[in-house]
């Protein structure tokens, strides 16, 4: 039976996914978690605690939605220094999240040159490497109406890992037209390259370990815009 | 943790395809999904995708077939797999070999999966048994079923329509035989579609007569059987023409094909009574004259033709699905 107290208690356990815990509260759930028994809370099993404490991650903001705004600012203003530009480009947007974010370069861009720039989607899942090793996701599908020959492509993803889905991403592109330059924007730069990819555009440079997640949250998606990075409690 | 529910989905329940009975609505729609991807190649200048390289996909067909063999074959060559055709009177079942050691042989050659076509019902199930890495595709056993056909009826229903939930999908014809039609009873009580069969009563299976079909919780308990075509095509928003089987028809289930093709055929007199904006579907090969006029099949409400074109997105989605899955309950 839940008590009043309790249930403020529940509140503040759910608030938490999206605001960081004080860090005592954190190792204290996380305590709890291990032991197996919730001494906290008595023995009440209604209660949700935050992802990240089931797991024995810490949670970290690593991007406010203030500095993926300017982020995405500078991104949009290097793409059309580099390019001398809008003229050809095309933005191309990585699924799920790279999609909104190549609509908002578009959107920034325009409020600077005052003209419309063409967005595309594209679904890696028929060009992945590992799909005999891994699950596949499910697809969504790729909608890239205009042609890309000649143009100027710029790949828009939100966190850059292993490199493995650029290297899809540009096979696929491959196989679509024959644009005359193939460039790279991310949001986050995690570094831990498999393959011989690096960026163009880079919004934050965040050095990780293998065992750290970076998550990209953004308003269209997830409601709110942040980047969180988890780290396991050793 | 932020990902959707069609995203943590990663694959049908399923190794095999055998009929549509064991499929719910969420799995459908991530086929449905999938293939909405698989249209996009499909309308690409290249037609190649590298989904399924260094795979093999083996037709095996005891029953000739046009569109369904070349469509699977299509599809594999599509998504990059090696395709590899047999057919019963080119194999070694001319030399009185048994389903079982073709099937056998087939798997010890690394076959990812199998597209069997067999004039026997349970054919495809009595495979799947004797499997233990190759997936099995039933493309048609006797009278029984045929799911990728059903699959792409329902999503071309989707297509042109919306939803299928709700709609009033009316089957006209040869229900006795027809495995088409069968596969599709499953298939549009699923999504949850308004069933009327339509036909002759020597061509009804005689099971839809049965009062037990009618009990409460039976999948099948909504479907309605109409005899007269004009009461079942009213209101109707698609109408589903079943080919005549015609060297099934030595029984004597028919007076004529002339009384029948006066009876049941749809003409676009008839096709009026319909929905205006009704959709006519037939899976092929048709008679025309028969169960369809010609003027029904190639006009404006007719979607037969791009009914195969999505054949081959559906079955590029179900051999993707199949092959690169995580199946972990594998089992029929």
């Amino acid at each position: 039976m839940p008590t009043a107290p309790f249930k403020s208690v529940q509140r503040v356990c759910q608030g938490s996914e999206r605001f960081a815990l004080p860090v005592w509260v954190a190792r204290l759930l996380n305590a709890s978690c291990r032991s197996g028994q919730r001494f906290f809370f008595g023995k009440s099993t209604s209660i949700s605690y935050p992802s990240s404490a089931l797991k024995n991650m810490s949670e970290k903001k690593i991007q406010t939605d203030v500095q993926m705004k300017r982020a995405l600012t500078r991104i949009s203003h290097e793409i059309l220094e580099r390019n001398s530009g809008a003229k050809d480009l095309i933005l191309v947007g990585m699924h799920s999240r790279g999609v909104p974010l190549a609509f908002r370069i578009r959107g920034l861009i325009s409020s600077y040159e005052g003209q419309t720039v063409d967005v595309g989607s594209l679904d890696i899942g028929l060009y992945r490497d590992d799909l005999s090793v891994k699950p596949q996701a499910a697809m969504k599908p790729t909608d890239i109406s205009v042609d890309i020959s000649g143009r100027i492509v710029v790949i828009v993803d939100d966190v850059l890992y292993t490199g493995r889905s650029i290297r899809a991403a540009m096979d696929a592109i491959n196989d679509l037209g024959r644009p005359s330059q193939i460039q790279l924007a991310v949001l986050i730069d995690r570094g831990h390259r498999e393959l011989p990819i690096r960026a163009d555009f880079v919004g934050k440079n965040v050095p990780t370990s293998r065992e750290e997640d970076v998550e990209v949250k953004l308003v269209e998606i997830d409601g709110l815009d942040e980047v969180v990075i988890s780290s396991p409690i050793t | 943790m932020t990902t959707n529910d069609t995203n943590t989905r990663k694959s049908i329940r399923q190794k095999h395809i055998l009929d549509l009975d064991g499929l719910n609505q969420s799995d459908i729609q991530l086929i449905f999904e999938n293939t909405d991807s698989m249209m996009e190649v499909l309308n690409r200048g290249i037609r190649k995708v590298p989904a399924l390289r260094g795979k093999t996909i083996i037709t095996l067909f005891y029953e000739s077939s046009t569109r369904t063999r070349v469509s699977f074959e299509q599809a594999g060559k599509i998504l990059s797999a090696d395709v590899i055709n047999v057919s019963s009177d080119s194999s070694s079942s001319k030399k009185g070999e048994s389903l079982y050691n073709t099937a056998l042989t087939l798997q010890a050659m690394k076959a990812d999966a199998i597209v069997i076509r067999h004039q026997h019902s349970g054919a495809g199930y009595f495979l799947a048994q004797q499997m233990n890495s190759t997936s099995i595709i039933n493309a048609g056993d006797g009278m029984h079923a045929h799911p990728t056909q059903s699959l792409l009826d329902l999503y071309t229903i989707k297509k042109h329509l919306g939803t299928i939930s709700s709609k009033k999908v009316v089957i006209v014809g040869d229900l006795l035989y027809s495995r088409v039609a069968r596969s599709n009873l499953w298939g549009l009580t699923t999504m949850g579609a308004n069933i009327v069969l339509c036909g002759p009563n020597t061509l009804l299976p005689q099971d839809f007569l049965d009062s037990r079909l009618r009990e409460a919780n039976h999948p099948f308990r909504r479907i309605q059987i109409e005899e007269n075509i004009d009461n079942a095509l009213e209101g109707a928003d698609v109408v589903m023409t079943l080919r005549l089987q015609s060297e099934r028809q030595k029984a004597g289930h028919l007076p004529s094909l002339r009384e029948y093709s006066r009876r049941f055929g749809i003409t676009s007199k008839r096709l009026k009574i319909a929905n205006p904006n009704a959709i006519i579907m037939h899976p092929g090969p048709m008679n025309e004259g028969v169960e369809i006029e010609s003027d029904v099949a190639h006009g404006p409400q007719s979607v037969i033709e791009s009914q195969v074109t999505t054949g081959v997105a559906i079955r590029m989605a179900i051999l993707y699905d199949l092959i690169t899955g995580n199946h972990s309950e594998k089992e029929l």
